[in-house]
């Protein structure tokens, strides 16, 4: 095992949770060591428990630990639910005065917390007191915090700035003195800086980068932080970000805007994107591109809306009534998230159709330490667009031998731009005809499937025909990876798009395999059942979590071992 | 421009002596006063029969799902505003199954034209009550009559602070033209409401029936006053037509800063720089 600390701030909803959450991944990712992230937290603003968790070490991480090193608990109630999350050996800082607490168990020491909050200037910082405990404990030094601090709250004044640091100091130099036995350190190792990713935010940084030119959404969790992100982008790269009335106003946007020659997108999760299934087919029968993101988490209904879940792959690879050809992108960390955007923009483009993302509460708001990316990959593709004169006889959608015919956009080649959700001809008249039906379907499902099919992402295999052959889709990539490199006789074939599904890709990996077992946040093993539909190879098992959590490292880990 | 300009080639669906074809006329009619090319307006719709119209005038259109067209429009023209922008819809797309749209559509203020083909009864699923049927209407589904009380447009555009609100007549053919020019060419979202008699399915408001009751708007009243055009919008026993208020108010691409902006539709996206967004990452 690499060398490796887990710490977890934990408290209230409105204690900055977060905000220190955040300081603590810059800071170290400032120092060297690599980070990942995970936010687990109620859907309320105020109170109940949340918690930030992140894993130090001297290598890249991309999973979750079950347990921490350090924790440092804002409240009362953070003791009683994060308690049994302490690491043997782990320290648990609380405040036992404050929060009345009479007996200390083991692993447990008392801090002052809100006495030197207080001191900084009022009870409000205490997470930068905890900031500052972190970095005598873990960090060496207070500088890495002062600089987190400042990039946190340089837009807030100079007093409050003033007053961070004091807490930071405080925090610090208590630990330096009192808690002189404790050693949780990571060394620093040398990587480039990079940036502190999580998925929502890579996914919108690629629309951007794609392109996208209008961004419409209902806010709706955890789908919201992309919409966010492009909002902060929307003056400096010219796009119009509009909050829709509701899902169903937000599809029938991004379609009239595609339609109208822009590239846009909305998100949503599965609750709205059910909203959406109407507007999903209005784009495959226009043959208008349109490009959905969605960011699931546990249904059904409500469900869990803070939290995570795979449970919705089935229903984005079905959804929509009648049969048209789509893609779906499955990223499984923020830099695919970054490529699957630019990607779908294309793919929705060159095969005017409905191009999906599906992402997780999990990776769309994990952090994560990562390099810049490689911008210039996927560069945008507007496909076949009728640039100037009078409209190719006979129409819109003549017929081709791949299913795309030019896309014409409105006052901008001298052609009309004519579009129906109807059953339409060439020239996108409604119609009655048994013929035109026929040719239509073809052009939509078969045509369009076939030229998808040509350019399926290919599957990350880590071993093919291991031993012990694990199968996953999106979020799973990190957990996935790090089990499989630390398991003997283990390998895994993680899908970044399921739809069309790489049947040969999937059947050579898996090829010579004992067992094969998928890995799914849900409960129905929806992933064995789509490569067992398009490959005819059973999987073995599946691992399957459904309480709303991600999987952890250890968890994986225990599964293969019990595999073996 | 000549009204032969906006003929479509496509065969007309609706039925003889149908409120459509006037409300068509008028439209081909005031289009042909505007003068824009056939390439610079777009016609959105949804279902019904009145979401037809759009294949029936030589003209970009979008006819996309029932109750839909306001989202479908309003981001068409957030996306080239240059496009001259009309929907054509019916009492059932647009207050019905589209309501929230209307709503919400009214409040974003898009420069867009909505004439909503109002015969107060469902055609194209063949006789059920609309929105705005008059209580006590009998028909398959509500045998013992209408119960619900009616949607009033004209009030609930204006109770949301529409700009611009009209009603029409079909039968009234040039002075619908009138009503549409005028809607067109009023900067943000505008509201035509027009009497369509169905001579299939709605027996009790005939041609004869609006007839009776329709009459113009006179030069008395004052269209910038509120107070007295809500008085107006209520009017029941008499059913007044006409510019029933305008008053100017920014614009959707006003607010937005779209105005101070090349359509979105020109952006050249082939060479974005996303490598200061990154930083800001770091």
């Amino acid at each position: 095992m690499n060398q490796e600390i887990n710490v977890r701030i934990t408290g209230e909803a409105g204690q900055g949770i977060v905000s220190v959450g955040m300081m603590l991944c810059r800071m170290y990712k400032d120092t060297g060591r690599h980070v990942f992230a995970i936010q687990d937290y109620m859907s309320r603003i105020r109170g109940g428990n949340n918690y930030f968790q992140i894993r130090v070490a001297d290598k890249p991480v991309f999973s979750p630990r079950a347990k921490a090193d350090v924790i440092i608990a804002l409240d009362k109630d953070a003791v009683a639910v994060n308690k049994s999350a302490l690491a043997e050996g782990g320290l648990l800082i609380l405040d036992a005065g404050k929060y009345d607490i009479k007996s200390l168990e083991k692993g447990w020491f008392s801090a002052p917390i809100y006495a030197l909050a207080q001191a900084a200037g009022g009870p409000f910082y205490a997470n930068s007191v905890a900031l500052g405990m972190f970095a005598a404990m873990t960090c060496g030094g207070p500088e890495a915090a002062y600089k987190a601090i400042d990039k946190e709250f340089g837009g807030k004044g100079a007093e409050i700035v003033k007053n961070n640091k004091l807490a930071v100091r405080k925090g610090y130099d208590y630990v330096v003195v009192k808690i002189k036995d404790c050693s949780f350190s990571v060394s620093g190792a040398q990587h480039d800086r990079g940036c502190l990713l999580a998925g929502n935010e890579a996914l919108a940084l690629g629309a951007i980068a794609a392109g996208c030119k209008f961004y419409t959404a209902y806010p709706m969790s955890p789908s919201t932080g992309i919409m966010n992100t492009v909002a902060d982008y929307a003056g400096k790269y010219g796009i119009i970000v509009e909050q829709a009335e509701d899902e169903i106003a937000a599809v029938n946007m991004a379609v009239g805007a595609s339609f109208a020659g822009v590239r846009a997108m909305t998100a949503s999760s599965g609750g709205g994107f059910a909203l959406m299934c109407e507007g999903l087919s209005l784009a495959a029968m226009t043959e208008t591109p349109l490009v959905i993101a969605v960011v699931m988490r546990p249904g059904p209904a409500t469900g869990f809306p803070t939290r995570t879940a795979q449970e919705d792959l089935e229903f984005v690879l079905h959804a929509g009534h009648g049969e048209f050809a789509r893609a779906v992108y499955t990223p499984g960390s923020p830099e695919e998230c970054f490529i699957a955007a630019k990607r779908a923009f294309n793919t929705a483009e060159r095969f005017q159709l409905p191009a999906l993302i599906l992402s997780d509460q999990y990776l769309a708001e994990s952090f994560i330490n990562i390099k810049f990316p490689d911008t210039s990959a996927e560069p945008p593709d507007r496909g076949r667009i009728f640039k100037s004169g009078i409209a190719p006889e006979p129409g819109r959608y003549e017929y081709s031998p791949d299913g795309v015919s030019p896309r014409i956009i409105p006052a901008r080649s001298g052609a009309l731009a004519v579009a129906d959700s109807d059953e339409h001809g060439t020239e996108s008249h409604i119609t009655e005809s048994a013929e035109v039906r026929v040719k239509m379907t073809r052009k939509r499902l078969h045509l369009k499937l076939a030229g998808l099919a040509k350019e399926i992402l290919p599957p990350t295999v880590v071993n093919p025909g291991a031993k012990i052959m694990l199968c996953g889709f999106g979020s799973t990539l990190g957990v996935m990876r790090e089990a499989c490199a630390a398991a003997k006789g283990a390998g895994f074939i993680h899908y970044s798009q399921v739809w069309p599904f790489p049947e040969k890709s999937t059947l050579t990996a898996l090829k010579g395999a004992e067992r094969v077992l998928t890995m799914e946040n849900n409960a129905s093993g929806q992933l064995a059942r789509l490569i067992r539909r398009e490959t005819g190879l059973k999987p073995t098992g599946s691992i399957l979590k459904y309480d709303g959590r991600p999987f952890t490292l250890d968890e994986v880990a225990a599964a293969l071992e019990e595999g073996k | 421009m000549e009204i032969k300009d906006f003929n479509s080639i496509d065969p007309v669906a609706w039925c003889p002596g149908c409120g459509n074809f006037g409300i068509q006329g008028a439209l081909k009619a005031a289009l042909a006063k505007l003068g824009k090319k056939p390439q610079e307006l777009l016609l959105v719709s949804g279902i019904g029969q009145a979401a037809k119209m759009p294949h029936y005038i030589n003209a970009n259109f979008f006819n996309g799902l029932h109750g839909r067209a306001l989202p479908a429009a309003a981001a068409a023209k957030i996306s080239n505003r240059e496009l001259t922008v009309i929907v054509t819809t019916g009492d059932g797309d647009c207050y019905g199954e589209g309501g929230n749209h209307f709503i919400h559509n009214i409040r974003r203020n898009t420069d867009i034209t909505v004439i909503v083909h109002d015969n107060q009864i469902y055609g194209l699923t063949k006789g059920q009550a609309s929105p705005t049927s008059e209580p006590g209407m009998k028909t398959k589904i509500q045998p013992g009559g209408v119960i619900l009380t009616p949607f009033p447009p004209l009030e609930m555009a204006l109770a949301l602070g529409c700009g611009f609100v009209a009603r029409g007549y079909a039968a009234e053919r040039e002075h619908l033209a009138e009503l549409i020019l005028a809607g067109i060419n009023y900067n943000g979202f505008s509201l035509i409401d027009v009497f369509q008699p169905c001579v299939s399915f709605n027996k009790l408001n005939t041609f004869e029936w609006y007839s009776k009751r329709v009459y113009k708007v006179g030069a008395e009243h004052d269209a910038s006053n509120k107070v007295s055009a809500m008085a107006l919008a209520a009017e029941m026993e008499r059913l007044p037509i006409g510019i029933i208020y305008k008053k100017e108010k920014p614009s959707y691409s006003e607010l937005s800063g779209l105005d101070g902006m090349k359509p979105l539709v020109d952006a050249d996206i082939g060479n974005i720089d996303i490598s200061p967004a990154f930083s800001d990452f770091s």
